[in-house]
């Protein structure tokens, strides 16, 4: 079976992460812009943060036969700095979004639920929708069923179809709302805390296969990067039908970004003869492998994500 | 005719009239003076217009590449990264400090595909030794596409860059996995301090029991002297065919390896038989 992480920080991860998804079967990464763990206090830290999403990462990825897509946007956290905000939005933003293999705006949203970050995010709906993209809504931690709502009025008040609106981190107080209104829930496999994937197959056996989706969005905190395809082997042992796991894990998210026409099947599939030469070197840097590779295998291989 | 007036002719039968339209279009507003934003927003927005269909030249339009600029290599080109080359081309460049800025601008803003078509481009830009610099920047780059896009079939480095960077980029191909045959114009820089590098690079690699590209000694064997020669002695005593076959070619014509050449003649016809050209070596490995 094959599998799309719609939602990872790979720029936070190793090389180890990249063969252990490869070998998981994960075709394809998709990584939103977000906050990297400090704020960043110029706007040259964005600039080089964007770009090597579109650039270094991307290639990264492909070396492990992984194919990598991003999200471009500015998160709630830092839309509180509001003069290097402004900066973000006005002259870089505009320059990134058109870029190869950007299959969205995100992750925004909000974090604090303040004015700041409100008028950011309404800022960034307005160039999705200029821009003809999709969106990737971050939820708040903190007062999360608000939180939610609040953002889906948002976008709706925006005239965005709620079918281009990925709301992600979902739990089991917000995801009714969010597929009774038409957008597509996304649910964060988190380790030890949040949503554990003994939680997920619940919800997916309570609400179905539609519109939801599944992701690890693993950072440089504690989280698993095999999220995704660990939650399909769950959800198969307990009774949830082929068919609904590969919607979850695998079509839903290519429906929900490939409406930016920068994400297709036949990009991993079918790949042009140039990307077939970095696959094949990616191969190359597969073999060999030496026993530490293994231990970090072992260390993976719990199944359950609690 | 110019590159730039090849690219757009050989574009008219490529791609879909909307899609030329839309370029003709940009390429006009940018000859005008288009707002830097408008053209960047146009060269990245190019492969959804035209696709990304190779650009598949017949013999004759290489030719009249070969013609317009010595060197240029543009047949491996897909479609949006022709027409990519054909809007930088249309930039105005009689201030010199203004184009080199756009450039500048460009790169630091590029995903991996417009690094791609930026370097590829050095050959075609105004002002060639403005870009040295560029360049030389370039080779640092860990990205196999962006440093192939510099150092292979282009004709730049070797007419531009100094020795230091040009040595750069010979050694840094063995570290990319780029084979020294597609790097135009190398037998024309070769330098003694290149040679010298070669060979405490092949001293590491032996020491480390790893292979060592037997492309290497076509830079080797013209300066080969004293030490030296008894390094290719002892490839060949105990190298590969490949390896014996690229270092008898390589020495056949240095009159200090005229000894070695004299002890080992009789394998040496053999050897070269076998590999006769620094192309059939270079098939030899990998891609």
């Amino acid at each position: 079976m094959h599998f799309i992480d719609p939602h990872i920080h790979m720029q936070a991860r190793t090389t180890d992460d990249y063969e252990a998804l490869a070998r998981a079967g994960v075709v394809a990464v998709l990584e939103p812009a977000f906050w990297v763990g400090q704020p960043r206090t110029n706007v040259g830290a964005f600039q080089h943060y964007y770009q090597s999403l579109v650039g270094w990462e991307r290639f990264r990825a492909s070396q492990f036969g992984i194919r990598h897509y991003c999200m471009m946007g500015l998160n709630a956290k830092e839309a509180n700095q509001e003069e290097l905000s402004e900066l973000v939005l006005q002259e870089l933003l505009p320059r990134y979004l058109g870029k190869e293999g950007v299959v969205a705006v995100g992750e925004i949203g909000f974090d604090d639920i303040t004015a700041a970050e409100e008028k950011v995010f309404r800022a960034q709906l307005e160039m999705a929708k200029k821009t003809e993209l999709p969106v990737c809504v971050h939820t708040p931690h903190r007062n999360k069923k608000a939180g939610t709502s609040r953002s889906m009025d948002i976008a709706v008040e925006h005239g965005i179809d709620p079918a281009r609106v990925v709301i992600d981190h979902n739990n089991e107080e917000t995801v009714k709302e969010v597929l009774d209104r038409g957008f597509w829930a996304a649910f964060t496999i988190y380790p030890k805390t949040k949503m554990g994937n003994e939680r997920m197959v619940a919800i997916a056996k309570q609400y179905g296969a539609r519109h939801v989706i599944v992701d690890s969005s693993a950072d440089w905190g504690v989280s698993d990067p095999l999220a995704v395809p660990k939650t399909a082997k769950l959800m198969l042992e307990r009774g949830i039908a082929e068919a609904d796991v590969q919607d979850m894990c695998y079509r839903n998210a290519l429906a929900a970004y490939g409406q930016s026409g920068q994400m297709a099947e036949d990009d991993w599939t079918k790949p042009a003869a140039v990307d077939q030469r970095a696959l094949f070197e990616g191969n190359s840097v597969l073999r060999g492998q030496d026993p530490s590779v293994e231990t970090a295998e072992e260390r993976r291989a719990r199944l359950v994500i609690e | 005719m110019s590159p730039a007036e090849l690219l757009e002719s050989w574009l008219e039968t490529r791609v879909p009239a909307s899609a030329l339209a839309w370029l003709r279009e940009r390429l006009e507003d940018t000859r005008r003076g288009a707002s830097e934003a408008d053209f960047f927003l146009a060269f990245g927005l190019t492969p959804r217009k035209t696709g990304r269909e190779p650009l598949s030249l017949g013999d004759a339009e290489r030719a009249s590449a070969e013609a317009a600029r010595p060197g240029w290599r543009p047949e491996s080109l897909r479609v949006d990264q022709a027409a990519r080359t054909a809007l930088l081309l249309s930039l105005a460049s009689e201030d010199e400090a203004r184009y080199v800025g756009t450039l500048e601008r460009l790169v630091a803003d590029a995903d991996e595909g417009e690094l791609v078509v930026l370097y590829r481009a050095l050959p075609l830009y105004a002002h060639p030794k403005a870009h040295r610099g560029r360049a030389a920047e370039g080779i640092r780059t860990n990205m196999k596409t962006v440093f192939d896009a510099i150092a292979t079939d282009n004709p730049y480095p070797s007419e531009e860059l100094d020795d230091a960077a040009w040595n750069q980029l010979v050694v840094k191909c063995l570290f990319m996995g780029t084979k020294l045959i597609r790097v135009q114009g190398f037998d024309a820089r070769n330098n003694a301090a290149l040679a010298k590098i070669l060979v405490d690079h092949a001293h590491e690699r032996w020491a480390a029991g790893r292979p060592v590209s037997p492309e290497i000694w076509r830079s080797v064997g013209p300066f080969a002297d004293g030490a030296v020669l008894a390094d290719l002695e002892r490839v060949f005593a105990t190298g590969t065919d490949v390896e014996r076959a690229a270092v008898a070619l390589a020495i056949r014509h240095n009159p200090n390896a005229e000894a070695l050449v004299y002890a080992n003649r009789r394998h040496m016809d053999r050897w070269i038989a076998a590999h006769p050209t620094i192309e059939a070596i270079a098939a030899t490995l990998p891609d």
